[in-house]
């Protein structure tokens, strides 16, 4: 069991630079996320995008602003905790005990939900049935690309995901390639590779169709895909991959005894507690009268939480408001040489 | 202020007059229409405010701009006819507009 002042839920920004303001007041923290990579939706939906309106920094992408935050935390030895998803959060005493889905355990005072809208979660295909083939013949990642050589494989998408597997399956394996318009929004090189493979008949191109049903009783046997002007198609086929990019879903959140106003917790604007003692919420998940979901909104709710923490995870000591520029603790917890 | 029309999948509509200036998917949200999530909060970024426009309506439309076809591909069952209600701003020209939701958003 992992002991720590503040558990924060979330790599985005918001999470980030609240990591930040604990380390600077003196506080520890531990950071979850369930992506594979820190940024949250800077990283994972506008990593290229730039953004126009954080103070004093007249543009960057998200990848940038992603690092710079990161570069910001180098003083401190912060433990990040990727590709996992918070399941549990459970009160025991004054503290709250958290696992998540690798078995991870948090004993923590306070918990920072910076989630965004809950975590990433890859879209997958409308048709019922589709879920019974779930993780047998019908997958949206891939974990082991053996099992598919020999095969037939109906990929679906338009983005690099699916071209890239598209072209690197079709080495080993006889593959459908199926999109519901004729463009393709993976980068060029990519895209024209594809269309070399699909003219060499490595590759069967099917633009304007989308997925209609699957068959199959036990195993997937066939699927249908449907034309933009109706026209059906039965595609026999081994295995199904669906590629549509990520959504963003609450998640187990849902069920840690939060009040929710639709996909939001309603916190108090004093330090962005929720209605749970030690349980703060900021970010985009959050919500109170006036809220704007911005990057800067969400440092702004941060620095308030962080002090919120305090007088949990120190009940005995008073936490004194320190400018950066001259306190000695800051700077000596930023780790600056004395010059004075 | 213009006369929109939602239409839930259930068949339900809902007519609200909504101020020139902001989005469809504004007008929904603070109405609290079901059925539009707007999980990015109308940054082209999610598909979760995505619906349907009827045919004579579509063509009238302001065109998508770059960027909003590709984040329609991971919407819930695209059709010729998807647009993201983010993207399409309220005037008096949009007055009568209706637009039909999804089953679901995600």
């Amino acid at each position: 069991m992992i002991k720590t002042d503040a558990l924060i839920i979330g790599a985005g920004p918001t999470g980030l630079f609240t990591a930040h303001q604990l380390k600077l007041i003196g506080l520890n923290c531990e950071i979850v996320d369930n992506l594979d990579k820190i940024g949250g939706q800077c990283i994972e939906l506008y990593p290229d995008k730039p953004i126009y309106d954080i103070p004093a920094i007249p543009e960057c992408t998200g990848e940038e602003l992603t690092n710079n935050l990161i570069n910001q935390l180098k003083p401190f030895d912060i433990k990040f905790h990727l590709s996992e998803r918070v399941e549990e959060v459970k009160k025991n005493n004054e503290n709250w005990e958290v696992k998540t889905n690798k078995g991870t355990e948090f004993s923590t005072s306070n918990i920072i939900i910076a989630g965004g809208v809950g975590s990433f979660e890859p879209r997958k295909f409308s048709p019922k049935e589709c879920e019974k083939f779930e993780n047998k013949s019908i997958f949206y990642l891939i974990k082991d690309k053996s099992i598919f050589k020999g095969k037939t494989l109906s990929i679906f998408g338009g983005g690099d995901s699916a071209l890239d597997w598209a072209i690197e399956l079709s080495k080993d394996s006889k593959v459908n390639l199926i999109h519901r318009r004729d463009e393709f929004r993976g980068t060029q090189t990519t895209v024209d590779k594809m269309n070399d493979l699909a003219k060499n008949g490595k590759i069967n191109l099917f633009t304007k169709y989308q997925l209609k049903s699957a068959n199959g009783k036990e195993n997937l046997e066939s699927i249908d895909v449907e034309h933009d002007n109706k026209e059906v198609k039965n595609l026999k086929t081994d295995y199904v991959l669906g590629f549509f990019g990520l959504i963003m879903q609450l998640g187990p959140i849902a069920n840690w005894g939060l009040n929710l106003d639709k996909k939001h917790i309603p916190v108090n604007t004093e330090n962005f507690e929720t209605n749970q003692k030690g349980i703060f919420a900021i970010g985009d998940i959050c919500t109170y009268p006036g809220k704007l979901k911005l990057i800067l909104s969400g440092f702004h709710e941060g620095a308030l939480a962080a002090r919120g923490c305090f007088k949990y995870a120190r009940p005995d000591e008073k936490l004194r408001f320190e400018f950066s520029t001259t306190s000695k603790s800051v700077h000596s917890r930023l780790g600056l040489k004395k010059n004075d | 202020m213009p006369k929109i029309t939602y239409i839930e999948h259930n068949g339900e509509a809902h007519t609200i007059e909504v101020t020139n200036g902001l989005s469809v998917m504004e007008g929904a949200v603070q109405n609290n229409i079901p059925g539009i999530d707007a999980d990015c909060g109308g940054s082209m970024a999610c598909a979760t405010c995505h619906v349907y426009v009827k045919e004579e309506w579509f063509n009238k439309l302001p065109k998508k701009e770059d960027g909003e076809e590709d984040m329609i591909d991971m919407a819930f069952e695209p059709k010729k006819n998807s647009r993201l209600s983010c993207q399409l701003m309220v005037s008096d020209q949009l007055e009568g507009l209706v637009v039909n939701l999804p089953e679901k958003q995600v």
